[in-house]
């Protein structure tokens, strides 16, 4: 054990990583989700009404748009999990007792992120308008509640959970086997000794490196492949983007996921080295990455590193052009946060790959 | 053969941290000569060949391989030279056919699939082409080896212990190739441990720690060292040797099969030594040294240099 320091790592490393993450990282009860507030009304109730729902600590307003379709943009774009809508006259009809409605548009592709803010809503509403609804008022409050709640969960209205997990498994997938395949490819034929012999004949790094990521790119394919077909007739998944455009894009990220597999390679002494890498590697993309957890849950930091991983963007886009048919102008930029993750790690497995055996 | 080098290398040096594997070896061998390399495990053997094919970068030294330089026209010198290593290392999951086919792609030979099955043929394994690589015994494997490193015509084989494990039939064949090759103009460099084979080299070079001892043929070796060998034979030789090893003068005693060599540098002062024992239990007789006597000899040569 004191030789081979990996496993030791990986023995130490696992259990604190796992705690870390999921004592600090891993929140089932998302609070402080980004909304943006689409405000008509003048009254002071309106208001009145926001400041409560911000109190409640589930929605944190960052902006304001004009417009429904503002709204549906932010929310398409994955900016905001919330629209809150306060119509037109929503004071005037509230002190009237004709119940006005607030409609909430709620981004309901990943269910466990929506559904607990959402209830906190039905609560708050009864309760929010308490201090103004007062003396004269007072009848208002007795009844079924003075305001009418709408909400709309966009894209996954029956809130099924498997609509967000079929396409998050798109990208958990290829980042388990394309990782682990490729590190695996070269540290196997450096343990069998065929690396020496690859090496004694005249190619080129390049062409060894390009010669291992082409045949995955295709296994990647077929994987693909077969989760959209399972997905669609198993589990109805909805598939309202462009299918070409989802293609396109995975072709980036299983590149990106190839590119590290060969910088593992090119690190691992073996083919157990290599599994525990990929493995170590693994590990935060399934809890950081918003595919096991509510990405917008965790507290910052949390975030931020799961900003650094190609599957948090490739996620994200999955569930953009599948759930939200989004298109190339909705998904770019997470997408060119992959390119730049799939350049770095080629340029780092690259130059770490050795053309001797020194 | 021709006067020509195919290798001509000065001062190569390799050194891993603290260690130096290589210490500046020069090596020169003919075209269509067959070069043995000899020396203890671990002496800087493989790493010396693996510089030369360019699979290391030397640290010092300078030199040509066929012609290119040694140091910067590794490229080059790869096309043309045929390296086998000590250990298998085709892809066992691959055929034996499939493993040529590699290789020929790999050197982008044309006529790819003549060359592939002509080689089969001379291998002999047109029947079981089919078999996986990893199937293979000790022997065949070895031969698909050599095969592999054939089939880019190379001008220069490097053969890192090619022989190990593998039996004595398969070896003279193995050595009958080397020698048909060789006769064709091929240049070999092999490393081995054996002293059979070492003998059917036109030429031997000792390494020792990274160090060249000796090169030269055979008799030029031989001569060099001047080791004068005796060959005793008759009753508790192994009492002998003890009491034999225990003489200044004498440098080996070694039991080879029912004689005991005994070797000293100084041909009259060995004389004198075992004068005593020349009793009429023994038959003793003068010996021509062997390589391995010569082996032993520089080995403890160099130990002693270094110790002292």
């Amino acid at each position: 054990m004191r030789r081979d320091r990996l496993t030791f790592g990986m023995m130490v490393g696992i259990p604190l990583l796992q705690l870390i993450l999921f004592g600090y990282a891993i929140n089932s009860d998302p609070k402080q989700l980004p909304s943006a507030v689409l405000l008509a009304d003048n009254g002071p109730q309106g208001r009145t009404l926001l400041y409560a729902i911000q109190n409640s600590g589930y929605f944190r307003f960052v902006r304001q748009v004009k417009t429904e379709t503002e709204g549906r943009e932010a929310l398409a774009r994955g900016e905001v999990q919330f629209v809150i809508n306060i119509p037109e006259n929503f004071s005037r009809d509230l002190l009237r007792g004709e119940r006005p409605a607030i409609l909430v548009e709620a981004d309901a592709t990943d269910p466990g992120t929506t559904s607990n803010a959402i209830s906190s809503l039905t609560a708050l509403l009864t309760t929010a308008l308490q201090n103004d609804l007062k003396g004269p008022l007072d009848f208002l409050a007795g009844t079924s509640g003075p305001i009418d709640l709408r909400v709309h969960a966009l894209y996954n209205p029956e809130v099924i959970t498997q609509y967000n997990i079929v396409p998050g498994l798109l990208g958990v997938v290829l980042t388990m086997t394309m990782v682990m395949i490729t590190a695996l490819a070269i540290t196997r034929e450096r343990e069998s000794g065929t690396m020496e012999n690859l090496l004694s004949m005249p190619t080129r790094p390049v062409e060894v490196l390009v010669g291992k990521i082409i045949p995955y790119i295709l296994v990647g394919y077929i994987q693909v492949t077969l989760i959209l077909v399972a997905g669609y007739f198993l589990f109805g998944v909805p598939m309202i983007g462009s299918l070409t455009l989802l293609l396109t894009v995975t072709f980036l990220f299983i590149v990106a996921n190839l590119a590290i597999g060969v910088t593992f390679s090119t690190i691992a002494e073996n083919q157990r080295q290599a599994i525990q890498m990929a493995f170590f590697f693994f590990l935060p993309n399934i809890l950081l990455s918003g595919f096991a957890f509510s990405f917008r849950g965790m507290p910052d930091w949390a975030q931020m590193i799961g900003e650094l991983l190609p599957l948090t963007h490739f996620l994200r886009i999955v569930r953009g052009i599948l759930l939200k048919g989004n298109g190339l102008a909705d998904v770019v930029v997470d997408l060119w946060q992959i390119a730049l993750f799939a350049v770095i790690a080629l340029a780092f497995g690259a130059k770490r790959y050795r053309q001797t055996l020194d | 053969m021709t006067d020509e080098l195919a290798i001509d290398v000065h001062g190569m040096t390799k050194r891993f941290g603290q260690l130096t594997a290589v210490n500046h070896i020069d090596l020169q061998v003919r075209k269509g000569e067959i070069c043995g390399f000899l020396g203890p495990n671990g002496s800087g053997k493989t790493t010396f060949i693996r510089m030369l094919c360019g699979l290391l970068r030397a640290d010092e030294g300078s030199g040509s391989c066929l012609g290119h330089n040694v140091i910067t026209e590794s490229e080059a010198i790869k096309r043309q030279v045929g390296y086998m290593t000590q250990r298998f290392s085709f892809y066992e999951d691959l055929t034996i056919y499939e493993n040529l086919d590699f290789v020929a792609r790999m050197y982008s030979t044309k006529n790819r699939h003549e060359i592939v099955s002509a080689s089969v043929e001379r291998l002999g394994l047109k029947e079981r082409q089919r078999q996986l690589a990893g199937e293979l015994s000790g022997g065949w494997k070895q031969r698909l080896a050599l095969a592999a490193c054939l089939i880019h015509d190379p001008k220069l084989l490097l053969l890192d212990e090619p022989t190990a494990g593998v039996d004595p039939q398969a070896r003279r064949d193995f050595w009958d190739q080397i020698h048909r090759l060789a006769g064709q103009g091929l240049t070999f460099l092999i490393a081995t441990h054996y002293m059979d084979e070492a003998e059917r080299c036109h030429r031997l070079a000792f390494i020792l720690n990274g160090n060249l001892l000796t090169q030269g043929t055979v008799s030029e070796v031989a001569k060099q060292t001047r080791l004068a060998t005796w060959s005793v034979s008759g009753p508790n030789l192994v009492e002998l040797a003890e009491r034999l090893r225990r003489l200044p003068d004498v440098e080996q005693a070694a039991a080879f099969g029912s004689a005991l060599h005994v070797s000293g540098v100084d041909q009259a002062k060995l004389e004198v030594a075992i004068a005593p024992f020349r009793t009429d239990e023994y038959k003793w007789s003068r010996a021509e040294s062997g390589l391995e006597d010569i082996f032993i000899h520089l080995m403890a040569k160099a130990k002693g240099r270094s110790s002292s």
